[in-house]
């Protein structure tokens, strides 16, 4: 490149040199700019733009924030979790002597929902409404979190340190509640061999002492005998709520079912006779129930001892006195020998005495009754806890150690133990959840959570079953027998423990398994174990009767002398002996005789009501009243019930919990220090010393349903007797029939003429079938269904206010004494109704009302034949729920989640630990949205891409909602109608044709609820059949 | 407007007054300062207004759950006001379009207030399908056939409430766009009139350059015209809707073919009773006795003795249908209405409805103001009540008798029904001040020119 002089300027300064333009020559431009503030102190425009880069960057940082707050994915995802896919662990509930065995459905490491093991041969896949909402207590804030001494938390070292150092000086008591498991009992005798001066005193919250004497009087043994009511042709039942609340309801329903399933084929059921005072669950279900005073539930028996007696030839009892229907029931039970069961709920050994005497004389030890191979349900010695509380008041007692029971809440005696504990100077408690046992402790070690817990149950003698643990530990607590273990000086680790105990004791017994691991594997699988060898072991031969029936008579005549009024205490269905009373789903449930919920109260017959100026009204409150037993007062709401036997008054136990949490606390009054005593054995009756007076408060019980009949509705209940079913398969159908133009003579079924083209279901056809004659009532559905869909609980205030979220509600209806034409007479329930339960969800209606009154199609039909709701599209105007003929449709009146005004109630959707129970596969609702039984949609979905995964067809058993795998009783049934080999057409006895819109169903039991309003439900019920002679 | 009126009928304009009194009579309100009874009024009404929306934010912002509905009865005093608040604004458009069509010459002096009432009454009746919705903020235009993203995400034609939202929408439109045109000319009377500038603008703007020339006027009598035509048929549609809510329903008590005429003529019925309640007092606080005469009153009330007939028929008919259908559920239904819990509803509404208007036979009674304007009320009272009837006592007793519930109202139901009532009160009396109350052009054409006098 040539080089060149040439020499470019920007301007004559830059040329000549100008000393004013060097001086900026490096700028980027020459003259000062009129910018404000460059040099001075305010801000620029560059100042300006890095403001603004910093603000979008920091508002773009805090809104990535928030939504990804929780959601942490796995960094070593664990081999058997996988998002979306929930895991099964079979496991067992059981609490106190309640057994139940059960699957608990994991879903990302939570269990959320627990279902029945159809493995174990006693429950056999049923539930009840405890053991569903047991799954909520794992996630209750009122649960200990840590072990405390003296209210202030510590660690497991210093207070293991203490406790032992306590532990060494003196007399040691553990009390306890009925323990079924003997890995629980081994380490129960471990702690005793360490401290040889502990005594072990067992209670129960429902005595069943009377009955283990009796048993040992009788023949030899005192121990629970099994039951097998599916065997009974004649049952008569002594207060004894076998259905929902005595002992094994779960197993009796099961058993009970099978005898109440009649088809055309098979045209005979059991009959049961039941005496009671209050109306229980059981005495609802029963064929011939008759209202008797408690102080004539000995002398009855007696008398129905004297029936069987002079037909057996045998002698006779003194102090008998007669009731209705004794003597055919004598004469029933005598013609069925053998196959026949007498059961008595008394706790008084002298009325079992007779019982025994009676099942006897009717050879019915073998069949119905087993008592070698007895049941573990009740182990409880009143006697012990007796002396228990007098060593206690005396001061002799060091150490008290209280494994998972509350005798200060549910002992009679509850107020002198926590008077005098005082005494002791080490006082401690394993409950889990707060109690007011163990807010009177000076120590709490808090044990895990079953579902954290590892143990095993042993209901029956060889009958095993596993418990293993579905969630790590939520809290820093440990399992009661770790802790009975490590204070024994042993190695605390509970699991080891179990492990080794089966490899000893069950292992050799068997000869399947090869390997210990694999047979240990195979019965946590399986959650239950039989072992035959330890059946024959641990049965013992009983002797032949030896009971003193004179003896058993003369005491029931000098104990039995009654008085004007008398008390009959009673268990709940759903909150039941108060453990579980922190639970709003169960305090929620509506009881399935009153319909109420939140409360316990007093029932009076509608004969003492009307002498006393007791007056019910509907939707306001009504005045209480004083209830004065001994020198105990309370003040009670009070509810008229029919089948009250006058001269009687029920009251609940379980409620007045003070130290429960925020659920349960000073809902309703702890009755249990009213219980009496009665032949030496704890008594449920209080025979004299009751006094009721009217009270100047108002209260009002919140109820779900106020109005007590079915108005002589046959569109609605359809029942026979099975006298008349015998002749006619559709005894006690309504089949309504209308004319039209062309058949004037009224031929048609409503169904048949329609403005609709009705809906054509290619593949399946949902459905659901309810056989109203094996629904007891007992409303382990409801909750199956609360916990499965997510239903909020509202509180009391809202069910007074008929705003219950439940999405299957059990409709109880009394009968009436009045004509059909009296409409104001069939308002009034008879003294001693018949009692029909009905469960009602969405009907699914293939020709829907709801449907297409919906302004926006939120709710709509599927191909699938159900009745959908969309929650995302709904904006409420409940047009829907209106034009409900079931009114089924529930609406969401707030915003029940994450709100202050129902997180004491709604203690799922709350807090972040409760909310850990949602399903996730159901959305939680918002406010201003309709919600109902979806037919547990999810599971539907679930099952079927399951199936279309496994590249095969659907099975009729893969699919089946909460609420039919929750029923004890199998009362509902749930398929496809369109797949001839389902359990469902079977049972509707579904005529198999090519069409895709309608089926005829050819059971001649079914029908659908309000068939002629014509809207084709997918839900039917089987008519209810009583065991009468005539209509 | 036809100028034949014959010498031998009674004048509807008394005292003799001339086209320049009208004029006078009707702009004086407009351009004075408010009177005493107005402000008072005012107070009343915005005061209701307040506490009304207090009641309203409530229930926006807690839910639906403030109210005492339940699961059993979904609607109670919502459905209720917006059916009352739709049959009230009936008589507005019945007298103007209706009686125009039939050349009823007295209606030229209540139509105007009359109209303005079934605007302010349809905008009441409109906000309770609003607020009784779970989500309003969805549902305000959910509800409406939006073309959309979703493809097939459609509103459901079957639904009856998409009906009322055609009906009561299209009723609006038709009624404000004929009660405004209505109002141009006289907005250019009281523009021509004014004095300061404000009163120049606002009515200038609002009387849309009217000139008053011929064709202007021709084509205004024209589209009057249409516009009555057009909303005839509204008359006897909107309400019809509005009982297919129920009609088309399966729950006894609504499930009615009656239903149609049945709210048609109760619409109408508590319509009228409605304008007289208003019109009662708009001519005491305005001093228009001259113009709403005593004779405009009396033709009311024969109107509110054939419709509360209509209505008292249609009662009994129901009665005996239910009976004679054989139908177990709709004879307890009615059984139920009448002596169940909620009997003193039933017999309120009897006695209101059907025995209270018969009073109007008696001739002294229907030309008296006092008992005219307390009648008007008691019907009106009446025709709340059988809304209720028909809603409340049909649900809370229907099918299944599980699910039997009562029914018990909160203050919010009360507040959002006062709501409505202190915006109608605060947008009627706001009318009646800066608008002409009586239409100044078509009662010019009725007054007797000197010549006609006798």
């Amino acid at each position: 490149m040539k080089e060149t002089k040439k020499k470019y300027w920007k301007g004559l300064e830059q040329l000549t040199n100008d000393p004013g333009y060097v001086k900026y020559a490096d700028r980027e431009f020459a003259e000062k700019l009129p910018l404000p503030g460059e040099e001075t102190n305010g801000s620029s425009r560059r100042d300006f733009l890095k403001m603004m880069g910093f603000s979008i960057a920091a508002a773009s940082v805090a809104a990535c924030e928030a939504p990804v707050r929780k959601a942490i994915p796995y960094l070593n995802k664990p081999v058997d979790v996988d998002p979306g896919i929930p895991n099964y662990y079979a496991s067992t509930y059981a609490s106190g002597g309640n057994y139940c065995s059960i699957l608990v459905k994991t879903r990302e490491g939570r269990p959320i929902k627990i279902e029945g093991n159809t493995l174990s041969d006693i429950t056999r896949g049923g539930t009840s409404a405890q053991v569903e909402a047991s799954v909520l207590s794992l996630y209750d804030d009122a649960r200990y979190k840590n072990p405390t001494i003296n209210g202030e938390s510590t660690d497991w070292d210093s207070f293991d340190a203490d406790v032992k150092a306590k532990l060494a000086a003196g007399p040691v008591r553990v009390v306890t509640n009925t323990v079924m498991s003997p890995s629980t009992r081994a380490a129960i005798d471990a702690f005793v061999q360490k401290y040889p001066s502990t005594e072990v005193v067992t209670y129960d919250t429902q005595s069943a002492a009377g009955i283990l004497k009796a048993n040992e009087e009788s023949f030899g043994k005192a121990a629970l005998p099994s039951y097998d009511f599916s065997k009974a042709n004649v049952i008569v039942s002594f207060d004894a709520d076998f259905l929902a609340t005595w002992l094994s309801p779960i197993e009796y329903a099961k058993q009970y079912s099978q005898t109440r399933k009649i088809n055309s084929n098979n045209r005979s059921m059991s009959r049961h006779y039941h005496y009671e005072s209050n109306l229980s669950v059981t005495g609802a279900n029963a064929d011939f129930r008759v209202p008797i005073k408690p102080s004539r539930q000995g002398p009855v028996v007696a008398a129905l001892y004297n029936a069987i007696a002079s037909k057996a030839g045998a002698a006779s009892a003194g102090g008998a006195k007669d009731a209705d229907h004794i003597k055919k029931a004598a004469d029933e039970l005598w013609a069925n020998r053998g196959k026949s069961l007498v059961v008595s709920g008394s706790n008084d050994p002298a009325v079992q005495v007779l019982v025994n005497a009676i099942n006897d004389l009717l050879n019915n030890y073998g069949s119905t009754i087993d008592l070698r191979n007895h049941s573990n349900y009740r182990k409880g010695d009143d006697a012990s806890m007796t002396k228990f509380v007098a060593d206690l008041k005396s001061g002799s007692v060091a150490s008290v150690i209280f494994m998972d029971c509350n005798p200060i809440f549910n002992h009679p005696r509850g107020a002198e133990i926590a008077e005098a504990l005082s005494k002791s100077a080490l006082t401690l408690s394993t409950a889990g959840l707060k109690d007011e046992t163990a807010e009177a402790c000076s120590h709490v070690a808090p044990t895990d959570h079953f579902l954290e817990s590892w143990g095993d149950v042993e209901p029956r003698p060889g009958v095993l079953n596993l418990v293993q643990p579905t969630i790590t530990r939520l809290f820093d607590t440990r399992q009661s027998e770790s802790s009975l273990l490590s204070w024994a000086g042993q190695d605390s680790n509970y699991f080891e423990f179990v492990k080794a105990r089966w490899k000893e004791a069950y292992y050799p017994n068997q000869d399947k398994f090869m390997d210990f691991q694999m047979f240990w594997d195979s019965c946590l699988h399986d959650g239950v174990y039989t072992d035959s060898s330890k059946m024959e072991e641990e049965t013992t031969e009983t002797g032949a009767f030896a009971g003193d029936i004179v003896a058993a008579a003369s005491s029931i005549a000098s104990n039995y002398k009654g008085s004007e009024l008398e008390l009959a205490l009673y268990f709940k269905a759903g909150v039941g002996d108060g453990t579980q009373a922190n639970n709003p789903w169960l305090q929620e449930m509506p009881d399935p005789i009153t319909k109420a919920t939140w409360d316990n109260y007093v029932t009076v017959s509608q004969s003492f009501a009307s002498a006393n100026g007791i007056v019910q009204q509907e939707g306001i409150p009504w005045n209480m009243v004083n209830l004065t037993v001994g020198n105990t007062t309370m003040e009670l709401p009070v509810i008229i019930q029919p089948g009250q036997a006058p001269g009687t008054i029920g009251l609940a136990l379980g409620y007045g919990r003070t130290q429960a949490g925020k659920v349960a606390d000073n809902i309703g009054k702890n009755a249990y220090p009213l219980t009496s005593v009665i032949n030496g054995h704890r008594s449920y009756y209080v025979l004299s010393g009751v006094t009721l007076t009217a009270s100047e408060n108002k209260y009002q019980v919140a109820r779900t349903q106020t109005h007590e009949t079915y108005m002589g509705r046959d569109t609605v209940i359809q029942e026979a007797t099975l006298e008349d079913y015998k002749t006619d398969a559709f005894a006690g159908r309504h089949r309504p029939h209308i004319a039209t133009w062309q058949e004037e003579s009224g031929e048609s079924e409503p169904g048949k003429i329609s403005l609709w083209k009705g809906h054509e279901y290619p593949d399946h056809h949902w459905g659901l079938a309810i056989d109203l004659n094996s629904c007891t009532g007992c409303g382990a559905c409801t909750i199956a269904c609360q916990v499965e869909n997510n239903i909020p609980v509202v509180g009391r205030e809202e069910v007074i206010n008929r705003r219950e979220m439940h999405w299957i509600r059990i409709d109880r209806y009394y009968s009436s004494d009045a004509d059909a034409e009296d409409l104001n007479g069939l308002e009034k329930a008879a003294a001693n109704p018949e009692v029909t339960f009905q469960p009602m969800m969405c009907q699914h209606c293939n020709n829907a009302p709801c449907e297409t009154v919906c302004p926006v199609a939120a709710t709509t039909h599927s191909t699938e034949g159900l009745n959908m709701m969309a929650y995302n599209r709904c904006i409420g105007t409940r047009y829907c729920a209106n034009n409900c003929p079931y009114k089924v449709r529930r609406f969401n009146w707030f915003k029940y989640h994450d709100n202050k005004q129902f997180s004491d109630a709604n203690t799922s959707m709350n807090s972040d630990l409760g909310k850990m129970v949602l399903n996730p596969d159901v959305t939680v609702r918002s406010r201003g949205v309709m919600e109902k039984c979806s037919l547990c949609v999810q599971r539907i979905q679930y099952g079927k891409l399951e199936a279309k995964k496994e590249r095969r067809k659907l099975n009729d058993s893969d699919i089946n909602t909460a609420c039919a795998s929750a029923c004890p009783a199998d009362a509902i049934v749930f398929g496809d109608i369109a797949n001839p080999e389902s359990k469902i057409s079977k049972m509707l006895k579904i005529q198999t044709s090519t069409d895709k819109i309608d089926k005829e169903v050819g059971e001649e039991r079914a029908y659908a609820v309000l068939e002629e309003i014509g809207v084709k439900p997918n839900v039917l019920y089987l008519t209810k059949i009583r065991n009468k002679d005539k209509a | 407007m036809s100028s034949v009126t014959s010498p031998v009928r009674t004048p509807l304009v008394t005292s003799g007054k001339s086209i320049h009194d009208v004029t006078e009579d009707i702009c004086r309100q407009v351009e004075g300062k408010p009177t005493r009874s107005w402000m008072m009024g005012m107070a009343i009404s915005l005061t209701a207004l307040a506490l009304g929306a207090y009641a309203t934010f409530v229930l926006l912002w807690e839910g639906i759950g403030v109210w005492g509905l339940n699961k059993t009865v979904g609607w109670a005093w919502d459905i209720t006001n917006f059916v009352w608040w739709v049959g009230i604004g009936h008589a507005g458009t019945l007298i103007s379009a209706i009686l125009l069509l039939f050349r009823q010459k007295w209606r030229m002096s209540i139509n105007r207030a009359a109209e303005a009432m079934t605007i302010f009454a349809v905008i009441c009746a409109a906000m309770f399908p609003l607020f009784h919705m779970g989500r309003l903020w969805l549902g305000f235009y959910w509800a409406l056939p939006l073309p959309n993203t979703f493809g097939s995400l459609w509103v459901n034609f079957n639904s009856p409430l998409l009906w009322d939202v055609f009906a009561i929408s299209t009723y609006f439109t038709v009624s404000l766009v004929f009660w405004y045109i209505g109002l141009i000319p006289d907005f250019a009377t009281i523009r021509d009139r004014a004095k300061n500038k404000i009163s120049q603008a606002v009515y200038g703007a609002l009387s849309f350059g009217w000139t008053g020339g011929a064709k202007a006027w021709m084509r205004y009598e024209s589209v009057a015209l249409i516009l009555a035509g057009l909303a005839t048929p509204l008359v006897l549609s909107v309400h019809t809707i509005v009982s297919f809510d129920f009609a088309t329903s399966v729950i006894p008590g609504w499930h009615t073919t009656i239903f149609p005429p049945y709210f048609v003529a109760g619409a109408i019925f508590s319509g009228f009773a409605m304008v007289l309640t208003l019109m009662i007092v708009t001519r005491a606080m305005f001093k228009l006795e001259d113009y709403i005469t005593i004779g405009h009153i009396e033709l009311m009330n024969i109107v509110i003795i054939i419709t509360g007939s209509i209505v008292g028929i249609a009662y009994i008919t129901e009665l005996f249908i239910a009976w004679y259908s054989g139908v177990q559920a709709e004879q307890y239904a009615f059984l139920n209405r009448v002596s169940g819990p909620y009997w003193w509803a039933y017999w309120t509404m009897m006695t209101c409805n059907v025995i209270s208007p018969q009073l109007f036979w008696v001739k002294k009674i229907r030309t008296s103001i006092v008992a005219t304007f307390i009648l008007s009320i008691i019907v009106n009272i009446g025709m709340w009540f059988e809304r209720f009837v028909i809603i409340v006592t049909s649900l809370h007793r229907d099918y299944l008798p599980s699910s039997w519930a009562m029914f018990f109202p909160t203050k919010y139901d009360v507040g959002v029904y006062l709501f409505s009532f202190g915006f109608f009160f605060t947008a009627f009396l706001l009318f009646s001040k800066f608008f002409p109350v009586i239409n100044i052009a078509e009662v010019k054409s009725i007054i007797k020119t000197d010549s006609e006098k006798l």
